[in-house]
């Protein structure tokens, strides 16, 4: 078996201290592998949320590792868990988060400013990634002025921008309505099997869990069930196909 | 995040809020144009006695007296042996006045370069071509010394010719249009001996000199001249008499530190003279300048103080505002150091807009008194400019107010660079 892009070896996580203490997660193991799509399903105060921020490096177990690529993400400096998100990790959220007053393009461009990328090679990978989600001509736009579908576009761009192996999606359709929200899925899964992008979605959305390879269930702090999807995923493809 | 990239979203990010950041920049804006009217106020009076200090007397030069009685302790018994004359002061001081013996004691001091007697010349009258004749004093221009010339030159002192230096206000009374036309025609001095003959001594007019605030309404004569009236006003004058001078003009070696020019006093003051420099003299006007200045200049840093309060106030708003945007961008990778960059670079924009506004509107303002005051309450002090600006002390301005600027965002750009990005991302 080839080693995970990200594991999660026996993670504690709690919050506070004392009579307050709050326990997250209770020891948790999860190997994701390159390529795979995982839906992380729970309902909320489950603990699924902290779980994607310990494998998204934003935040440090209380106990226990999560490797990256077989290496421990502990052992690794602030520098580097920096650079590994701007460049390996893609995210895209349910609020959007997109920058008021600053065109489209400045949003999907700013993970490329982050890394020091040049303005005009910014411009193109940006125009790039625009061009992927059919947004192109909307570069120049305030990013407040798109609709709820077009802002998520809009993100997933600027999840893709940087190359990204991993992108992290927290309820990636929780905002849009259910026909937006199934476009906004399609796009996600077509890069899944295009570049072999490996997709970690949270959700509590079950129809989108189960287009996922793999359904890992989070309730109470610890992984309750996991159900991979059926073989029959390969034909779906020949049917759209 | 690179560094264009930093201070472009810096600039961008505080041009984001337009009314909030142009409020900050106003009062940045009120500070800085105080300061620079201020400090401009202490530079142009400062100039102003610079050259008021360089027309009456050279750097490199001790005016040096006898060191009078100390009086303090009652009258002073009678000693036939010295000689005292009436001396600049209140009514009723005078010096003792120093002989040849006492230049050829003063020459042989360690440091003194050369001594010459100062000659008090006093014609009767100038006039030119037996027109009006007016009554003036003489003074002795000394090499090294600039005066503040309306027209012409400064009398040349290596010349053998006898050449003179007129104050601007006789310029009319003698007859001539303009100062310019002045310069070239012949002054006739009336010198009027001890046997009571009147003689008549001729110098060519070099130059017009501004009148100053101490440097008084007197001809400048050329030291030949100085010589020339003199000899003529001192013929019947017993040697002795002819012998004794008010004061010596002592040079020194200018380039010498400050303690060589003390131990030079204090070694002249052994001997029993008192040396002092024109500095010394005119010195405690700057004092009373410089003191003003500070204390206006310390309104001014009161009021840039509480602007940096307006720019804490305006920063920790915007992080507050942008506090998922900082999220965000923590998220992508941005580290905690370049988070407090954006936000120190956006204070110090705000400080850099507000001085260098102030600066130039106080520039324009301090222009505009002066030409209004030029004419009207200055003018009867020709070459003052009241507000006058240095270089270095307006770019001085500009850093202190930027430093100031990054000071107060500290506080913000810390607050921001501290943030949790899950938190910031929970935030609503």
């Amino acid at each position: 078996m080839p080693v995970p892009i990200l594991a999660a070896r026996d993670i504690h996580k709690s919050y506070g201290r004392g009579a307050t203490r709050f326990d997250a997660l209770k020891g948790v193991s999860l190997d994701i592998q390159q390529g795979e799509s995982v839906a992380i399903v729970g309902k909320s105060g489950s603990g699924k949320s902290t779980l994607m921020h310990l494998l998204a490096l934003l935040d440090n177990p209380s106990t226990g590792a999560v490797e990256l690529s077989g290496r421990d993400a502990s052992s690794l400096n602030g520098k580097l868990v920096n650079q590994t998100r701007n460049e390996t990790f893609g995210f895209v959220f349910q609020q959007f988060f997109l920058t008021p007053n600053t065109s489209v393009l400045d949003n999907v461009t700013l993970p490329l400013q982050i890394a020091g990328i040049r303005g005009a090679e910014r411009k193109r990978r940006g125009m790039a990634a625009l061009e992927q989600l059919e947004l192109a001509d909307k570069a120049r736009n305030k990013a407040t002025d798109l609709s709820g579908g077009q802002k998520q576009r809009v993100v997933i761009a600027r999840a893709l921008v940087n190359n990204p192996s991993v992108i992290f999606a927290d309820e990636p359709t929780g905002n849009l309505d259910s026909a937006t929200g199934k476009v906004v899925e399609d796009i996600l899964f077509s890069l899944q099997e295009e570049k072999g992008i490996t997709l970690i979605i949270v959700t509590h959305d079950e129809d989108l869990a189960a287009r996922c390879d793999r359904r890992v269930y989070i309730r109470d702090g610890l992984i309750s069930d996991t159900l991979h999807a059926a073989p029959a995923a390969p034909i779906a493809q020949e049917v759209r196909a | 995040m690179n560094a264009f990239d930093l201070i472009r979203s810096a600039v961008k990010n505080s041009l984001r809020s337009k009314t909030r950041t142009t409020l900050t920049v106003l009062a940045i804006f009120i500070g800085a144009f105080t300061l620079t009217l201020t400090s401009g106020v202490g530079t142009g009076i400062n100039q102003y006695i610079d050259t008021m200090v360089a027309s009456i007397g050279a750097d490199d030069v001790l005016t040096v007296t006898k060191a009078a009685e100390d009086t303090g302790d009652g009258p002073v018994e009678y000693d036939p042996d010295t000689t005292t004359v009436a001396a600049a002061g209140p009514p009723g001081t005078t010096v003792v006045t120093l002989s040849s013996a006492d230049l050829d004691t003063i020459g042989d001091v360690d440091g003194v370069l050369s001594v010459e007697p100062q000659l008090r010349v006093s014609p009767d009258f100038v006039r030119v071509d037996g027109g009006t004749a007016y009554e003036a004093s003489v003074g002795s221009f000394i090499p090294g010394m600039a005066l503040d010339l309306a027209a012409g030159a400064e009398p040349d002192s290596a010349s053998d010719a006898y050449e003179v230096a007129v104050p601007v206000s006789y310029v009319d009374a003698l007859g001539f249009t303009s100062d310019a036309d002045a310069v070239g025609a012949t002054l006739t001095f009336g010198v009027m001996d001890v046997a009571g003959t009147s003689s008549l001594v001729t110098a060519t007019i070099v130059g017009v000199a501004e009148e100053g605030l101490v440097g008084s309404s007197a001809f400048t004569a050329n030291e030949v001249l100085t010589e020339a009236l003199y000899d003529t006003q001192s013929v019947g004058l017993s040697e002795s008499s002819k012998d004794s001078y008010s004061s010596a003009v002592v040079r020194f070696d200018e380039t010498g530190t400050d303690a060589d020019l003390t131990a030079l006093k204090d070694s002249l003051a052994e001997l029993g003279y008192t040396g002092t420099t024109v500095q010394d003299s005119i010195g405690s006007f700057k004092a009373v300048i410089d003191g003003i200045v500070l204390v206006l200049n310390a309104f001014a840093v009161i009021a840039l103080l509480a602007a940096g309060f307006g720019i804490v106030n305006t920063l920790l708003m915007s992080v507050q505002e942008r506090t998922r945007e900082i999220g965000l961008m923590k998220a992508m990778g941005l580290g905690g150091g370049k988070i407090f960059g954006l936000f120190s670079l956006e204070a110090v924009f705000i400080g850099l807009m507000g001085s260098a506004i102030g600066v130039g509107v106080g520039m324009l303002a301090g222009a505009g008194a002066n030409a209004v005051l030029a004419d009207t309450l200055l003018a009867d002090l020709p070459g003052l400019t009241l507000v006058a600006f240095d270089p270095a002390a307006l770019a001085t301005i500009v850093l202190t107010v930027m430093g100031l600027a990054f000071l107060a965002g500290t506080i913000p750009a810390l607050r921001a660079a501290r943030q949790d990005p899950i938190e910031s991302l929970r935030y609503e």
